[in-house]
């Protein structure tokens, strides 16, 4: 089996972040990076994935020289293959923008039979990236997936469980596909020492817009509909009001309070 | 007409909730604004209940596609379908909620028609004659106004409960406009097995009231006292991510930054510190309690009642006092 994994590096959200306003993105140099949290899940999926069905992992990142850190962590664990997605033309994608070079980069890649991604990236947030992968390469679109149940290699099947609003939705499809995980769906192992020092001299291999076949005026901020106009700080809640007193008392306001808002039936 | 703003209405296996149709109260807005009309669309085995209440709902035209293939929901056969409507009526505006289904079908489609699109967003306005959407970022640290040029429709999801529910009117009625979509299952790579209802029945998006806890809680055992007040308030039961990778309470019930998004209108914070990313899952709620022992918690400045105090001690007389004036 053919697996690929796409992984993005994200700052740190305990870090502060700051903005390019003229150009509406994020001045990505000034803080610390890490790798996507979901996208962890994915990286381990495609391990575990691996280990009971056997094949070979590819891992894929989009981004600046930086981004290699998180291509290099996933060779410290072991992936057989990473390739990062560098290219000028590719600054200020949006997420359509982006699906396609990833796209393109899957394609590449060849026979792929699973791509895995997290559900979600923590900058972005904006949660569409997989299904619009999906969508854009023909593949089974699995999102939210909780667990993977079977996959059936030999006859291209997979059986997945998703986790959406009140349950879990059982879904068989046919491969290749897309799934996009949630936390929780396994615990991420962590790098040995080895794997580490191993991965650190290793060349990550670049590939650009030419090497993938991407028109370049149709990503990075040419090829993108949708651009940042406005960044603002969301105004502050309203200061609260601490209730003091005695504990019965404090209650008894604090109940009055939330009935008040006629919320509560 | 072309620059209508049109409001997808979900459901599962025709089962509707009235949240599915709250959309059409911005929509309309939008509308006026555009000096259009706001439309719904569905898509089903059979949306003859989803046109009645959709009219009554707000909607001045409902645009359909049913069949067989369309019982279940499925992002593939269900974006086909829908980017093919509004590839054929291209209007100006397509609002979808921002649940699993909204988000898989609108991301989908966004796709298929070629399209980058807005998600999540909790403001909508229109100047200039030109959509502007506004949405949180990292972490709701941030808040970005994003406008999406080039699209056409311009493809959008919104947090539920960011706008206000529109008014129910039993008598209005309109046109259906039903198109067809030919679909079979051997064009379709996914098969629906079975849904298995959650034995907690949290629905977190959709709760009015939240009874959330973090670390000070302490154990399992500290969110049962939780669920008692959630159940005596007929909310549901949260939690920040300490108290889940805890391994006292089920990931499904995490709020923040890596677990839900959620704007009830009434959240209630126990021993929760307020961390950044807990705060990005819910700092829109309308109106935030917080219960800390710690005075200096974070959470007290984002909150509009604190109380510096136990839980323990808190949530009990709470329960009390709440059932003796509501009569329970």
């Amino acid at each position: 089996m053919k697996i690929a994994v796409c992984i993005k590096q994200v700052p740190d959200t305990e870090a502060e972040i700051k903005w390019d306003t003229q150009k509406g993105v994020l001045k990505r140099d000034s803080i610390d990076p890490i790798t996507n949290p979901f996208d962890e899940f994915a990286l381990e999926e495609a391990l575990l994935t691996r280990e009971n069905y056997d094949g070979e992992i590819v891992a894929i990142t989009m981004g600046p020289e930086r981004s290699s850190d998180v291509l290099r962590n996933a060779l410290a664990l072991t992936v057989n293959e990473v390739h990062r997605l560098t290219d000028d033309a590719f600054a200020g994608s949006d997420t359509y923008a982006t699906a396609s070079v990833l796209a393109a980069a899957i394609k590449k890649i060849g026979d792929v039979d699973i791509v895995f991604c997290g559900k979600q990236s923590t900058d972005g947030n904006t949660g569409v990236v997989g299904a619009e992968l999906a969508a854009i390469l023909g593949f089974s679109p699995l999102t939210y997936v909780s667990k993977i149940r079977t996959i059936d290699a030999a006859n291209k099947k997979i059986v997945v469980e998703r986790a959406i609003e009140g349950g879990t939705e059982v879904i068989e499809a046919k491969l290749p596909a897309v799934v996009s995980v949630i936390k929780g769906i396994n615990e991420p192992r962590l790098p040995n020492l080895m794997g580490i020092r191993k991965a650190a001299k290793m060349e990550i291999p670049q590939w650009n817009a030419d090497d993938l076949g991407v028109d370049k005026s149709k990503v990075g901020s040419a090829g993108s509909s949708t651009k940042v106009v406005e960044i603002a700080v969301p105004p502050p809640r309203g200061a609260g009001e601490i209730l003091k007193g005695e504990i019965a008392d404090v209650v008894n306001t604090l109940t009055d309070k939330l009935i008040d808002l006629k919320v509560i039936k | 007409m072309a620059n209508d703003v049109w409001v997808y209405i979900e459901h599962k296996e025709g089962e509707v909730s009235p949240m599915s149709y709250e959309l059409l109260g911005i929509g309309k807005t939008l509308a006026n604004d555009f000096g259009s009309s706001v439309c719904a669309f569905a898509i089903g085995e059979n949306l003859d209940n989803i046109s009645k209440e959709a009219f009554q709902y707000g909607a001045s035209k409902v645009y359909g596609i049913e069949g067989g293939v369309y019982k279940h929901f499925r992002a593939e056969a269900y974006s086909k379908a829908a980017s093919f409507l509004l590839d054929k009526y291209k209007p100006e505006v397509v609002l979808f909620r921002a649940t699993t289904q909204g988000t898989d079908i609108a991301a989908a489609s966004a796709a298929r028609l070629g399209f980058g699109l807005c998600t999540d967003s909790i403001g909508l306005k229109v100047e200039g004659g030109q959509l502007k959407m506004t949405r949180a970022a990292f972490g709701g640290n941030y808040t970005v106004t994003v406008v999406n040029e080039k699209a056409k429709p311009q493809i959008v999801t919104v947090r539920p409960k960011a706008f206000a529910m529109p008014e129910k009117n039993a008598s209005a009625s309109g046109e259906v406009v039903k198109e067809s979509f030919a679909l079979s299952e051997d064009e379709l790579a996914t098969k629906f097995v079975e849904f298995i209802k959650s034995q907690v029945t949290v629905n977190l998006v959709e709760a009015d009231i939240i009874v959330s806890g973090g670390r000070g809680v302490g154990g399992e055992e500290g969110f049962k006292i939780l669920k008692e007040l959630a159940d005596t308030l007929g909310g549901a039961v949260g939690a920040s991510r300490a108290a889940v990778d805890s391994g006292w309470i089920p990931y499904e019930h995490q709020v923040g930054q890596t677990g839900k998004t959620v704007k009830p209108k009434i959240y209630i914070a126990c021993g929760i510190s307020g961390a950044i990313q807990h705060l990005a899952g819910m700092r829109t709620s309308d109106c935030i309690v917080a219960i800390n022992k710690d005075p200096d918690a974070p959470i007290f400045k984002n909150a509009s009642f604190g109380i510096v105090g136990d839980y323990k001690q808190v949530v009990p007389l709470l329960v009390e006092k709440f059932k003796a004036k509501l009569n329970k």
